[in-house]
């Protein structure tokens, strides 16, 4: 069972925010004790799906949440937009696939760096990308 | 700040990345740091990222793309000092950093790069007069 | 009726501790090398003080009322020591059943004329006391959890040694299985040492791996992939003939990754790289 520990809201609207979003998440990171590795695994997905959101829906909200299962605590980072949304999730998740010309590892990449990764998206109205990170995973 | 500063040493380019850039920033690190290369003819071009802690994905392409662009200029590039949280990081995210040599630290970065630039000690041989062999 | 079990059992407080405490002495589970008698009269007072103050004629019928909380917090850090103590679970059982046998004993000397009130509270008071023991058991369980995992922690990081060879060269055995938790700690330790000594050349010994399938493979690849990556050179050493067939026979591909057989072999490997060499010194022989 999952408890919701801490709650945070913040708005992605422009590149900069990036860095500011990557400070806050790790600010997070640090309070709950997650290991330098863990740490920057988490930062990393979340900068890769925060540049996802920017580059393909012009921005979007995410939710930074303190999570604590038993023993163990995590964060969990759910990313919404209002962009196109992806027709083929499958696809999209495949390694070495892209629309966009980057290096094609972006959402299989990400997946790899966080123990929880879970994504919805309707063609027209948007996407959301839910990750959780534990502590120790 | 909206440059990162690039030192000219001899033959060499010397770039140190103090913070986490955002990605202006970074995309005018690329530019600049090719323009530099043309403009000094240099042979090599040392990149210490000892200071970042995040390198995702849009950062390695442009240390990728630095690295790629100064090859077809006849230069060669290495990243130093990259943490190791970075370097696990990057190869669960399944990056590779292909086109750029990578060293511990400057000096072992230096070395590199003088081993992979034969002709760089003759150069400076002219008003140097220990040189090394 | 009018008559109130809580209060009841408030009133005589004081008989229903000397209950527990001779059921507790008495039984033949009792570790006096573990707690003192003192200081388990002391826990057993202060734990019965704690129940019998919050519990009213209202909470009685209801086990998971939030009035307990206190009780269910105290029994927890009681259940938990005594787990990290190495009481078994059989002793720490025997605390709370005695404490309910002496309740059940004090309500039935006090209500003797009303069998079907005395009926009607002895169940109630054995539904509490049995989800009190239901706290009691799932701390206790945590506690020796919590023993696990740090045993667990203090394996992965003392059978990750990185050893430096030489000056430059970190060798690193592993001993056991290598699964994506162990390659993580590994992984760590060897690349943060490497920085830290700023060798170049990281051996990693696998001879006492006990199996390599592809998933080991993997998690090798990824361990030297990560040191090229920092700028330093990864050499697997300490294949074994077994290892080489299951190598080839799964399809793996090493061909990337410098391997030998021996650590020996990697060391000599390391030092051509580093462009060192080892030589016998010529013993000069003395004149006649």
């Amino acid at each position: 069972m999952k408890i919701v520990l801490n709650k945070d809201r913040m708005l992605i609207e422009r590149e900069q925010d990036v860095i500011l979003f990557r400070n806050r998440v790790k600010e997070y990171a640090v309070k709950i004790g997650m290991s330098l590795v863990n740490q920057t695994k988490l930062i990393t997905a979340a900068s890769e799906l925060v540049r996802n959101m920017l580059k393909y829906a012009n921005g979007g909200m995410v939710l930074i949440e303190v999570l604590s299962q038993g023993r163990d605590s995590g964060i969990r980072l759910v990313f919404t937009d209002k962009g196109p949304g992806i027709k083929d999730i499958a696809l999209a998740m495949k390694d070495g696939y892209s629309t966009g010309k980057s290096l094609g590892i972006g959402l299989p990449g990400t997946k790899r760096l966080v123990n929880e990764f879970d994504i919805k998206s309707t063609v027209g109205e948007g996407t959301t990308v839910s990750i959780i990170k534990w502590k120790n995973g | 700040m909206d440059r990162i500063p690039i030192l000219r040493m001899g033959r060499l380019l010397l770039v140190t990345i103090q913070i986490d850039l955002y990605d202006r920033l970074a995309t005018n690190l690329e530019t600049d740091l090719v323009q530099m290369v043309n403009k000094t003819e240099a042979k090599g071009v040392l990149i210490d990222i000892s200071a970042l802690s995040i390198v995702d994905s849009f950062m390695g392409r442009i240390l990728g793309n630095i690295g790629s662009m100064s090859k077809i200029m006849d230069a060669e590039t290495v990243v130093v000092g990259m943490q190791p949280a970075v370097a696990i990081t990057l190869i669960e995210l399944g990056l590779e950093l292909k086109g750029v040599h990578t060293a511990l630290n400057v000096e072992k970065g230096m070395e590199l790069l003088k081993e992979k630039i034969g002709n760089y000690d003759e150069d400076l041989t002219e008003d140097d007069e220990d040189s090394t062999e | 009726m009018g008559t109130d079990i809580a209060k009841l059992l408030q009133k005589k407080q004081k008989r229903i501790l000397e209950n527990w405490m001779t059921t507790q002495l008495s039984n033949i589970s009792l570790r006096e090398d573990l707690m003192s008698n003192d200081e388990l009269r002391e826990q057993s007072a202060e734990f019965l003080d704690t129940l019998l103050k919050v519990l009213t004629e209202k909470n009685l019928g209801n086990v998971e009322s939030s009035d307990f909380e206190p009780v269910h917090e105290l029994l927890a850090g009681i259940s938990l020591s005594r787990a990290k103590q190495g009481f078994t679970p059989a002793e720490t059982g025997v605390y709370i059943f005695s404490l309910k046998e002496a309740l059940l004993t004090s309500l039935q000397t006090d209500i003797k004329e009303d069998p079907a009130f005395l009926l009607d509270a002895v169940i109630r008071i054995s539904r509490l006391m049995d989800y009190l023991c239901i706290t009691a058991f799932e701390t206790f369980i945590k506690g020796r959890e919590e023993v696990i995992l740090r045993q667990t922690d203090e394996i992965a990081e003392i059978s990750t040694p990185v050893i430096r060879v030489w000056d430059g060269i970190l060798a690193l055995p592993i001993i056991g299985t290598l699964d994506s938790a162990r390659t993580q700690v590994v992984m760590e330790s060897l690349l943060q040492e490497i920085v830290a000594s700023s060798s170049t050349i990281a051996i990693l010994d696998i001879s006492g791996v006990a199996a390599v399938d592809s998933l080991v493979a993997q998690h090798l690849i990824k361990t030297v992939a990560a040191t090229r990556l920092m700028g330093a050179e990864c050499i697997i050493s300490g294949i074994r003939p077994e290892i080489a067939q299951t190598v080839v026979h799964l399809g793996i591909d090493l061909s990337n990754i410098i391997t030998k057989a021996t650590l020996a072999s990697a060391l000599k490997q390391a030092f051509t790289m580093l462009k060192l060499n080892v030589k016998k010194v010529e013993t000069i022989k003395s004149g006649i």
